[in-house]
């Protein structure tokens, strides 16, 4: 027996949430009492998953995988838990991952549950706790087949170290082709994505235009953060839609969400709720904004975001 | 071309969410039911395909006959025909094995659905629909054109895009960019009357075991009042963010 885990990876490098599912996995499997085997795909550095609790990686090298496809890399899945007797895989909550985890579920004829934020009850059977109604509420849901997949939401466990003593073995799947294919890829370089983000600036029609922006990406700049938008920001064409985060729009769950403009539609908090703290500037007092966040200023954003910046930029040098 | 549009009848996205039945049901009392949002983008985008490529489009849903209303609202909205698995979903890999059954009997070329629905958030329906049939799939799409039997997709990923290229019959699960907001359709009085007029089957369901299964519901817990901060004192915001939060 084992709980596998799938470490994701781009161009080579292990993303962050590689670590949390990896640190998650681990504990999986000590509940379970059995062994925590990560697998790579085309990823460098393989060691560094023993810091987490990885006793041992599974580490695939094959040029055909070089750019993403779910079915093949959800039938390399497949393969290294059949290998690896595992009864629980887990995945991250990327575009990679829940891209592929129905694929991997069916491969292995497992219940499959998304969004989850606990580590599995056993008390009577196999019970995870996971977000539900776009964050406005858990479920819990009972997974009965004898495999289990498991999409962790991210930023709802941690990184957390648990070193081990494990060893890196290849793992040579058989690959067959497929009639998708990757034409081409677009990325944006050097900015720091939302999904990726410990800190999210998100910016609302308060700012009253595109043109006042670059208050909300010098703040960003400031604290290392990504740059997001609410839905009327991205509707009026102020901003691109890969920055409208919302129910309906792109789910954040950072450690710091700062909301600047921004009142606080329930559609708006649903989708940002899963983060850690939230912090409201607005101008009106009576904004729903104020009744989610932990901490507010009311003002406005065009006196207050420039001092907030001007000192952030005296704290960062102190604390440098 | 034959398109399938799966869709989910969830609650409106400003309902408040409330259990019964010692938090183990959904509380329905008093809320409005909705197509999906997610749903609504693919549903749009199959319009489209039907006014300019002549496809022919039919509405899914798995569900008791409480969920008739969100399907004939998908067909005052143009779809040409509507199908009701008589089953109440309670589990994705089921959900996804009823659509599969259909899907084999109707020989579809396009199946497009959201990539989730506001409710569950299961994110799963579409994936295994495509794997138990061996379809092609794309997740998270926010761009689609069929030419031929090729189609060409936009798929969002972490800090980017990229294009695919994949042959039909595959399955989509959309999101916004699929078609934009001010795209979307409201039925009006034209499309009301003639969606009675269209065809709703009720389809018997097949045998089948559910993978998981919903035990029970929780609310977040309510938080604490929002410490507020002086406007001209954001010293204490920064110390607070730093010292208490511990999150810069």
């Amino acid at each position: 027996m084992s709980v596998l885990i799938y470490a994701d990876s781009s161009e080579g490098t292990f993303k962050k949430s590689a670590f949390e599912v990896v640190s998650y996995g681990k504990k999986v499997a000590e509940l379970l009492g059995t062994n925590t085997v990560a697998l790579s795909i085309n990823a460098a550095d393989n060691d560094q998953l023993f810091k987490y609790g990885a006793e041992k990686v599974l580490c695939v090298s094959d040029e055909t995988l070089n750019d993403f496809n779910a079915k093949s890399y959800a039938s390399v899945i497949q393969q290294a838990a059949v290998a690896e007797n595992a009864t629980v895989v887990i995945i991250d909550s990327g575009n990679n991952g829940l891209y592929m985890g129905p694929m991997v579920s069916v491969n292995l004829n497992a219940g499959y549950t998304t969004n989850v934020v606990s580590l599995p009850n056993l008390d009577n059977g196999f019970t995870v706790k996971r977000n539900a109604f776009s964050t406005k509420a858990f479920n819990h849901t009972n997974i009965s087949t004898d495999i289990k997949v498991i999409a962790l939401a991210k930023n709802s466990y941690g990184i957390i170290e648990n070193a081990v003593s494990g060893v890196v073995e290849d793992f040579t799947p058989s690959i067959s082709a497929n009639s998708l294919s990757v034409a081409s890829v677009e990325k944006t370089t050097g900015k720091v994505t939302i999904g990726d983000a410990d800190i999210v600036v998100s910016g609302g029609r308060g700012l009253k235009g595109p043109e006042n922006w670059g208050l909300v990406e010098e703040l960003a700049e400031v604290l290392g953060a990504a740059t997001a938008c609410s839905k009327p920001v991205s509707d009026l064409g102020w901003r691109p839609h890969s920055e409208h985060v919302g129910q309906t729009g792109k789910p954040v769950a950072s450690n710091l969400y700062i909301a600047i403009g921004i009142s606080g539609a329930i559609q708006h908090l649903a989708g940002i709720n899963a983060s850690k703290v939230k912090v409201v500037i607005n101008t009106d007092p009576e904004a729903p904004f104020f009744k989610a966040a932990d901490y507010g200023i009311v003002g406005d954003a065009f006196e207050v975001v420039p001092k907030l910046i001007e000192k952030l930029k005296e704290f960062k040098a102190q604390n440098a | 071309m034959k398109v399938l549009v799966c869709i989910s009848h969830v609650p409106d996205t400003t309902s408040k969410i409330n259990f019964k039945d010692d938090n183990t049901q959904f509380d329905a009392n008093g809320v409005q039911f909705v197509i999906n949002p997610y749903d609504e983008f693919a549903l749009t985008r199959a319009m489209w395909l039907k006014e300019k490529q002549g496809a022919t489009v039919t509405v899914i849903t798995v569900g008791n006959n409480t969920t008739e209303p969100t399907l004939r609202k998908a067909l005052a909205i143009g779809a040409d025909a509507a199908i009701r698995v008589d089953v109440e979903a309670t589990d994705g890999f089921s959900v996804a094995k009823q659509l599969a059954e259909v899907v084999k009997s109707g020989e579809y070329d396009v199946i497009l659905g959201g990539k989730e629905s506001i409710d569950f958030n299961g994110g799963m329906v579409p994936g295994m629909l495509a794997s138990f049939l061996d379809f092609n799939f794309v997740n998270a799409c926010i761009g689609l054109e069929i030419e031929g039997t090729t189609a060409t997709v936009e798929r969002e990923i972490d800090g980017g895009k990229e294009i695919i290229k994949a042959e039909l019959p595959i399955v989509i699960a959309g999101q916004k960019g699929l078609v934009e907001e001010k795209d979307l359709r409201i039925p009006n009085m034209r499309g009301i009357m003639m969606a009675r007029k269209k065809p709703l089957t009720v389809v018997t369901p097949v045998e089948c075991s559910n993978a998981t299964a919903s035990t029970s519901f929780e609310k977040p817990v309510a938080k604490g009042a929002v410490k507020l901060v002086d406007a001209d004192n954001i010293d204490e915001l920064i110390s607070l963010l730093h010292n208490e939060a511990k999150v810069i």
